[in-house]
């Protein structure tokens, strides 16, 4: 069960080998969290994220194998996930999530859908699973990982953007639609992340980029004070809110130097 | 039957269950052995989840009412949904008080029980269980008529057992004689924590009621500074018009959530310099009513609301005599960290009881409550929790909202005994509750 702080004991984790996943993963386990399952798309990297949690105070970890290319597998996916953890599940992370480069795909309909795919229709399909499975139980989390690049679209990133945006969007609309359940989602919408994501990116480094730990922090927080949106670093709230609001010659002069 | 989201008095973590209000022993049986998953609740006066189950089956108690004539030498039946408000209204005017009481009026007579709760007389008078004579519990296995005689076992269990052991319906109260509904009280103001710590240790033998308000946010010599009101009940000899009257119902009331952050470092630090610079410096035999000196918050109806949304959390510890300094470092840990803390209550407990998890043991008891937000505060309270298991001291479980499983097993070494009696009568583990699941009661 999650305490009074937000800090939950069993945590079910797709997308649980991605460096933001891993790092929220090591912060959760050192404060309250004793069950883990895993699940991604490489056995190895899903084996040493695991390890890495035991390291940091879990007791039971556990690792599920799929690819978020195919949305035909998002309700196994998750309910071998829950069945994993044996019991109350307190917190789902969804992790999942691909960036790509921009130029090289935008010509491809087959990396297009791909994009869309992996950022949008999956995980929305695991949320419904997930919707389900929480509310039949009686409570639980649900930690959304959005983007602000969902926030206002980058020419030189739309596809991952607008993707993402359509995830935010509906998470949103779920997250109202589970007033009253038990059930909360909360989205978390980090900036620039230093991260094997991000790693090999022509883009330069944006200011209020962060590392990973300090996104985990904030979710910390955020799990704690239960607010829908939470923002890696928190000051991005309010620079958002500037840039979505500026005039587009603008937007595009700032965004695609 | 309704789907209800609820949480203890804190307002932190909810959970969604079923309600039942059950009328009678046969529904509370019926209902037992058919489902999986339930947890009796009273008026959701403890802080954390232990009146609650995510999912499953939230056994409403305040149907099952019903209060006796009061005999001649104070013997009362009750309903276990009767609160200690309602069992006040009848007893006082006929010259009875609960012979234990905590800081509110209410809460129910079963959940008193299942939370074994005390009150500023526990140095004297021990627990509510030790003035219970028998009680009548719903089990998945049976319905059993049980006392410190009669299968001790589960009485005992049952006593700080957190409704785990069955559905407590009904059970016999011993209570205490008055002459009046006022209490002599005497008050005093110290600058400091070794001061209050000093004379409690001393003289609180000579006082039926003790209890200290500590201020945890003040720093070096006054650190822990306090005011200690200690009182007797007053006999009709000691007041020009004695009366007997039942306390009123409250006038005042929160009518919507404060903002979250209202209670904060700033806001209490003003509120506890007013709070000790108001209390007399030094003063004796002062009458107040019952319910002024026992139960002062229950003159504002919903005051939790004034943590907001977040709601707050209750941290409160026991240590023995021997590791008095716990409760010194307590403080000093809080008051060094930027953690808002309301005053903080401190005692002295006397005897244990025989249950396996009742909670008090001879020696001190420190009670914080702490508004949820600052970032410190989960990390804080995991220290001391360190602080505490090293000392030998335990948690309360019925103000508890954020322990973790590993340390219960250490703070409470008899867990394993209470485990037995849990599976004796309840073998399938059908009684559970959302603290059962995060403290790993359950036994599985």
């Amino acid at each position: 069960m999650e305490n009074a702080f937000g800090q939950p004991q069993n945590v079910v984790v797709l997308g649980g080998s991605s460096d933001i996943a891993r790092a929220i993963t090591k912060k959760l386990c050192s404060a309250r969290t004793h069950t883990v399952v895993l699940a991604g798309r490489n056995q190895e990297l899903l084996d040493a994220a695991a390890n890495e949690a035991r390291e940091y105070g879990a007791t039971k970890t556990d690792t599920v194998l799929f690819d978020a290319q195919d949305s035909g597998n998002a309700a196994r996916t998750v309910e071998e996930s829950f069945d994993k953890v044996g019991g109350h599940v307190d917190l789902v992370i969804i992790a999942v999530g691909l960036l790509g480069e921009q130029l090289d795909i935008e010509n491809s309909a087959e990396e297009a859908a791909r994009m869309v795919n992996v950022n949008f229709t999956w995980p929305a399909a695991a949320l419904a699973e997930i919707r389900h499975r929480l509310i039949s139980q009686g409570g639980g989390r649900i930690l959304v990982i959005s983007s602000v690049a969902a926030i206002r679209i980058r020419r030189s990133m739309y596809l991952y953007g607008g993707a993402k945006a359509g995830l935010d969007r509906m998470c949103i609309g779920l997250a109202d639609s589970l007033e009253g359940t038990g059930v909360t989602l909360q989205i978390l919408r980090p900036g620039v992340v230093r991260s094997k994501m991000t790693a090999g990116s022509s883009q330069k480094e944006i200011p209020f980029t962060t590392g990973v730990n300090e996104v985990a922090e904030n979710v910390m927080r955020g799990l704690s004070s239960g607010e829908l949106v939470i923002w890696s670093p928190p000051i991005l709230r309010y620079v958002f809110f500037v840039l979505r609001h500026l005039p587009a010659k603008l937007w595009k002069f700032i965004a695609d130097r | 039957m309704t789907r209800q989201t609820l949480s203890g008095w804190g307002r932190t973590n909810p959970s969604l269950a079923t309600v039942m209000n059950p009328a009678n022993e046969t529904d509370v049986a019926e209902l037992l052995a058919s489902t999986r998953g339930v947890i009796a609740r009273g008026l959701g006066r403890s802080y954390g989840d232990p009146a609650q189950v995510s999912g499953g089956v939230v056994v409403d108690n305040r149907a099952l009412g019903g209060i006796s004539e009061i005999s001649h030498d104070g013997v009362v039946s009750v309903g276990a949904g009767v609160s200690i408000d309602e069992l006040l209204a009848m007893s006082i005017p006929q010259g009875w008080f609960v012979p234990v009481t905590p800081g509110t009026r209410q809460v129910t007579m079963g959940g008193a029980f299942a939370a074994d709760v005390h009150g500023k007389n526990h140095h004297v008078d021990g627990s509510f269980a030790a003035h219970v004579r028998s009680l009548r519990i719903v089990t998945p296995t049976g319905t059993y008529d049980v006392s410190p005689e009669r299968d001790a076992d589960l009485f005992w269990a049952s006593a700080g057992g957190m409704g785990l052991t069955g559905i407590i319906t009904s059970l016999t109260l011993q209570m205490m004689p008055i002459e009046t509904d006022q209490v002599l009280v005497d008050t005093e103001r110290f600058a400091n924590l070794e001061g209050v710590m000093q004379e409690m240790l001393s003289r609180d033998k000579d006082y039926r009621y003790s209890v200290a308000w500590v201020d945890c946010m003040t720093k070096g010599a006054h650190m822990g500074r306090a005011i200690l009101t200690r009182g007797r009940h007053a006999r009709a000899s000691d007041l020009d018009e004695p009366t007997l009257k039942a306390p009123a119902s409250p006038k005042l009331f929160i009518p919507f959530d404060a903002p979250s952050g209202l209670l904060n470092v700033a806001s209490v630090r003003v509120f506890n310099e007013v709070w000790f610079r108001s209390a007399p410096k030094r003063q004796e035999r002062e009458p107040q009513s019952l319910s002024s000196f026992f139960h002062p918050l229950d003159g504002v109806r919903d005051w939790n609301r004034l943590y907001g949304r977040r709601g707050f959390v209750q941290y409160q510890f026991c240590v023995d005599d021997a590791h008095a300094n716990t409760v010194v470092e307590a403080i000093s840990r809080l008051s060094s960290s930027g953690v808002a803390s309301f005053l903080a209550v401190l005692k002295r407990f006397g005897a244990a009881n025989p249950g396996p998890l009742s909670f008090p043991v001879p020696g001190w008891t420190l009670a914080l409550d702490l508004p949820v937000g600052p970032r410190a505060l989960p990390r804080v309270l995991d220290d001391l929790d360190s602080m505490v298991l090293e000392a030998g001291g335990r948690i309360y479980f019925a103000k508890d909202a954020r322990l973790g499983p590993e340390k219960v097993r250490a703070m409470y070494p008899r867990l394993d005994e209470f485990l037995a009696v849990k599976h004796r009568v309840d073998p399938e583990g059908r009684l559970t509750s959302d603290l059962a699941r995060r403290l790993n009661l359950e036994g599985s």
